[in-house]
Formats: C-alpha cells, structure tokens, sequence
C-alpha cells in the first residue's frame, strides 16, 4: 500500500468524484463527508510523500507498472520541489472544503453535489499537474482543472460569472493549446514525452539542444502556461474570473491554480528543458524578467484602484505571479532566486488562502464586499479581521510571516545576478500592499460600526451557529502563514536539497 | 520563386497548412463579437493542432502499427506478453514500415479535451443566453456594466 501513495494522492479526489456524484446527487448529506474523505486521504498521502523525500530522496513511480524502456508508460515524480506543493494543495482544498460545508436552510448554488463534484475535480487536475512526470500529461490534467474552473466560476448567482466564465473558457483554451503546441514540437525533436527521457536526450545532444525547433516549442509552452497563470499582459481574465465566483470557488481556485501553473513553467525549464536555458541567454532572461516587472507594477497599480476586496486580491495574484516568474528568471549562480520562487508558491498560496478564506467571510457574514463596508471590522468580528491582519502582513512581508522569507531570498537571487529594477519592483510592490493592507487595518479598526449592520442580515439568520465553520479554516490558514514562516528552515532545506543537487547533475553533464 | 515552393512548402505541406488553419482559428476566436463564432473558431484553433500531431506520425508508405503474422510466431507471442527492451534486439522492426502511433493516440486524448471544452461553452452560452438574451459580446457587455454589484 505504502509504495503506492503519490498515485492515491491522485486517485483519490477522483473516485471521491464519482462517489459524490452517484450517491451526493440523492442524498445531499453525503457530499461533504465523502469530499472530506477523499481530501484527508489525499492529505496522508502527500504527507507520507513529503516525508519519504525528506527521508529518502526524490521519488519516481510508474502508474501500472509501465517503466521507462517503452517510453509511453506514466511516470510520476515527487522531489523537493512538488512533494510540498502537494501538501500545500491537498491543506488549502481541506479548508476550501471546510469553509464550503452545506449548511441547512441554505439554497446556494455553490452548495450542490455539483459543487462538491467539480471541485474534486479541481484538486484531482492541481494534484495530478504536481506530480506528474510526463510533458503531454501535464496539459490533460490543465484541460481538468480548466474545465472545471469554468464551471466553479458559472456556478455563481451573479449573472456577470457566467460571462467571466465565457472569458475564461476562450483565454484558457488558447493558452492550453500553446502548450499543446510546445509539446508537439517538443515531441518532433526528441521522440519522447517523459520529461526526465527529455532532459537526458537535451543533455546529451546539445546540438538538438540548441536547435531552432527546441527554441520555439521553449516559447509555445512559455506563452501557454504564462497565459494560464495570468502573467501582466496576458491576466485579463483572472480578476473577473476569481471575483465573481461563489466564495466556496475562489478559496481554491485563486490560492491554487495561478501557483500550479507556476510550478509547471519552473518543472519545465528546470526538468525539461534545464536551467541553461536561462543562464546561457542572458538576453531572453533579462527580457522575461522585465515581463515579470511589469506585471509586478501592473497588479500593484491595478489593486490600488480597486474599491472592491476580491478584486483587490486578485490584481495582487497578478503582481504575485510577477515575483515568481521573474524570481524563476533570474539565473543567479546559487539559484537563490528559484528557491525563493519555489517557497514563495507554498508561502503564496497560504497568504491567498487565508485572505480570500476572510473576503468570504466578510462577504457572507457582513455583506462586505468593498473597503468601506469593513468599518467597525475588529469589534463586530475580532477573530476574522486578526487572521486577515495576519494575511495581510505576509502579503506585505513583516518578518516572522511566510511573505517576507520568500522576499528574502527572492531579493538575494536578484542581487547575486544583478537585476536592480526586478528588487525596486519588489520593493515597490511590498510599499504597495503596505498601503492597501493599512488603508483597510486603519477602515476595520477606526472606523464606526454602521448603525445598520444587524439588521442588514435578514437573510441569514443560522450565521451564529455555523459562523464558526467558516471561521476555523481562516484561522487555520492564518496560523499557517505564520508558522510557514517561522519554520521555514526545513522547507528551504528541502527545495534547496533538490536545486543545488541538480546543479552538480547540470554542471556535470554539460 | 518555385525552386523555394518546392524544397520549403511542398514536403512540409501539411506543417504550413497547419499553421494557416490556426492562424485563421485564432482570429476567428479573438476577433468575432458572436459568441458562438467564437467558439467555432476556438474548435478550428484545436483541430489544427490535431494536424498537426497527427502529421507527425504519418510516413509515406508505412501501415498501422501492429505486429503480424509475417514477422513470425515467435514475434508475435513475444510481443503478447509485453514485449519489451530485449524485443527491439531479438526481433527487429523496420521502423519505417510502421506509422508512429504515439501521437495518434495522443489527439484521441486531445479530440475528448476539445468536446468536452465545446460542450461547456455551449452550455454557457445557452446560460448567458437566458440571462442576457442576446450573444453578441458588445450587447452582453453594455448590459453587464448597468449591473449593480451583486456579488
């Protein structure tokens, strides 16, 4: 059994999907339990991987037995880098899933076994995009989580999430198919779809290595997964997309899906293409870096403008993305910059979590859903508005949070390679969020309770007893993103055993 | 002017058609205000990668990629059991006899991807449809920025 975890860590959202949908679809009361089951059995799994990583080193399976000889068989692969984005995921869907449980009395869309179906879905395509080993994989498990992306999004009860769907829908699909359209140039020049196949053909043909077809399906699967994770010019769909979506969506697919297509662009240039790609042009990295700059300025500027609190949020997942692309590109010599960029994705996704875990707090339990309906914030709910503070200063990156280690080290990589404007930007963008975070500290602290703020809740009557439910997974994320920080020597160590030991594999083989 | 048609175009035809196709796809996809439009380009946009994964594996004069009877019994018991590593050696296949099923298989992965994308779509255009009565993007947008926040 144990031998076979990174596979169940997979499997296991999946038939909980189909359970979900055979027997939720009767009986409602069935749903939850059984997505929490699927989940905590995930969560062990990717527990048990991470702990046979750190113990053993990084682990390769193959699904059915099919090893590498035939070249088609499916490989997953869990090192350093994604056995702890597997456990990221698999805590962020557990509170995701928490926040969401159906509560009676309540006819909310976003409550339905279809719901509960979809986003299983979603965490079998994040969790399947981990760990998989395989290049054409990798774009089936996005086409998964794509497509149930757009159906957690349409599920909202505003009319308007139907057509950021719609939006969505054609941007992603575009985006796949660049990728798509890499690995089929990918797979014309070396005749093999296992990544770690590809990496020793690359490795010891440095002719095909260099060759014009390699450069191109490089930029197909770059634009492609840019695309996807909402990189500044190419984000137009991610702000409507993530604030119009039922709140029970967003809690997993903002923290989550820009991350997990991150880290596809970082397994794919360092297991697949290697990281020579960036060091041994300059030019080309240096104008990726100035890309990730720029959409950095773009999501800070973009948030300063945004009255609304999701809105808010998601042009900062634009600036966000901005610091792990450019922390990837930097090409600094001890790859300081891609190991702030690989902690920055696990710190990321825990700060997003527990921010938007609060937005929707606020929004269902207050109705706020602008910064000026926070006022009053501490007194009406000291629990949701601390967790939110504590979101808000990882965001901003205040010392013992998870945000400013990964700054750290984003900036030590920037340094030893010498990007400035990439470090100004960083700077620039942590002031930022400095002022947006303080302007709504300053509103929920100082501000005057509205005089009107209890009886506006007419609708929800049952808010003081299942309050709690939604409250205890943002607290959770919140201690998270504490404790991500202050323990984050042994994540470091854990992404730096797998980094540097590719640096001697590198070195040695060019 | 011919000399290049003939060693560029002509033996790689199928690889610039294909990116015509797309070209033409994306456009549709991009620049149509219709929503069904749109979607009738997105699918163009897709199918062109189907060619263009499908003319990867094509060889001129080769036939389906399965063992027969006339590379003998021995062959094809061995490649019954799995075959193998060892097979390639014990057995040698003249790989230009045989068509690369590999990426074939690959676009029937593909194609399911692509129906299940159209089937969402449609089901969303016929969501916004109702909600909006219309699909002309221009309409739908005009109406949405009326809406008050209702989120």
């Amino acid at each position: 059994m144990s031998e076979h975890l990174p596979v169940i860590v997979v499997l296991a959202p999946l038939f909980g999907a189909v359970i979900v949908g055979f027997f939720g679809t009767r009986d409602r009361h069935l749903c939850f339990p059984i997505a929490l089951t699927a989940l905590a059995l995930s969560f062990v799994c990717s527990i048990g991987v991470v702990h046979h990583v750190a113990t053993v080193g990084a682990w390769d399976y193959f699904v059915g037995g099919w090893e590498s000889p035939h070249g088609v068989g499916i490989q997953l692969r869990a090192d350093g880098v994604n056995s702890l984005l597997l456990l990221a995921i698999a805590v962020v869907a557990l509170l995701a899933l928490v926040y969401s449980i159906r509560q009676d009395g309540e006819k909310d869309a976003e409550k339905s076994p279809f719901f509960y179906v979809l986003f299983l879905l979603l965490c079998v395509g994040l969790f399947g995009i981990t760990i998989t080993g395989d290049a054409f994989n990798v774009y089936v498990l996005i086409e998964i989580t794509a497509l149930t992306s757009y159906g957690l999004v349409a599920i909202g009860s505003s009319r308007r999430s139907r057509v950021a769907a719609f939006q969505y829908l054609v941007i992603g699909t575009v985006g796949a198919s660049f990728y798509l359209i890499g690995v089929g140039y990918l797979y014309l020049a070396v005749g093999s779809l296992n990544m770690a196949d590809i990496r020793t053909i690359l490795a010891a043909n440095p002719e095909i290595a260099n060759s014009r077809i390699i450069g191109t399906a490089l930029v197909f699967i770059l634009l492609g997964v840019w695309t996807k994770m909402g990189l500044f010019p190419l984000h137009g769909w991610l702000p409507n997309a993530y604030s119009y979506c039922p709140s029970g969506s967003a809690n997993l697919m903002a923290p989550l899906v820009t991350k997990v297509s991150v880290y596809v662009m970082i397994r794919i240039l360092f297991g697949v293409f290697g990281l020579g790609v960036i060091t041994e042009n300059p030019g080309w990295s240096d104008l990726v870096v100035l890309i990730a700059v720029g959409s950095i300025v773009a999501g800070s500027v973009m948030a300063l403008t945004q009255r609304e609190i999701k809105k808010m949020l998601c042009c900062l997942i634009v600036a966000e993305v901005g610091y792990m692309v450019g922390g990837t590109w930097l090409g600094d010599a001890g790859r300081w910059g891609l190991t702030g960029s690989m902690y920055h994705i696990l710190a990321d996704a825990m700060m997003t979590s527990c921010l938007f875990l609060a937005a929707g707090v606020f929004a269902k339990q207050f109705g706020a859903t602008r910064l000026e309906h926070l006022s009053g914030l501490f007194r009406r709910s000291p629990w949701a508005a601390g967790a939110f503070t504590l979101g808000g200063l990882a965001m901003i990156g205040v010392p013992p949070m998870c945000g400013f280690f990964s700054k750290f080290y984003l900036i030590r990589g920037a340094i030893d390679s010498g990007h400035w404007l990439y470090i100004v930007a960083l700077l620039g963008s942590s002031l930022v969020n400095a002022i947006l975070f303080f302007r709504i500290f300053e509103i929920a602290y100082f501000g005057e309770v509205p005089e009107s703020s209890e009886s506006s809740e007419g609708g929800c009557p049952t808010r003081g007893r299942h309050a709690a439910w939604r409250t205890a997974p943002l607290l959770v994320a919140a201690a998270l993103t504490l404790l991500l920080g202050i323990f984050n020597r042994p994540v470091i160590d854990l992404i730096r055993g797998t980094v540097v030991e590719n640096i001697d594999i590198v070195s040695m083989q060019e | 002017m011919m000399e290049w048609i003939k060693t560029t175009i002509v033996p790689h035809f199928n690889f610039w058609i294909y990116v015509v196709i797309m070209m033409l796809g994306l456009w549709a996809a991009i620049g149509k205000n219709n929503l069904i439009k749109k979607l009738i380009g997105l699918s163009i946009f897709q199918t062109a990668i189907l060619l263009l994964y499908v003319s990867m594996g094509v060889k001129e004069g080769a036939s389906i990629p399965i063992v027969d009877e006339t590379m003998g019994e021995a062959a094809v018991d061995f490649m019954a059991q799995g075959g193998g590593a060892a097979g390639a050696t014990a057995f040698p296949i003249n790989p230009d006899l045989f068509a690369n099923p590999l990426p074939h298989v690959l676009m029937l992965t593909a194609i399911v991807v692509g129906v299940a994308t159209l089937g969402v779509a449609l089901a969303l255009c016929q969501v916004i449809f109702r909600d909006f009565g219309t699909l002309e993007e221009p309409e739908i947008l005009n109406q949405i920025q009326t809406i008050q926040d209702d989120v």
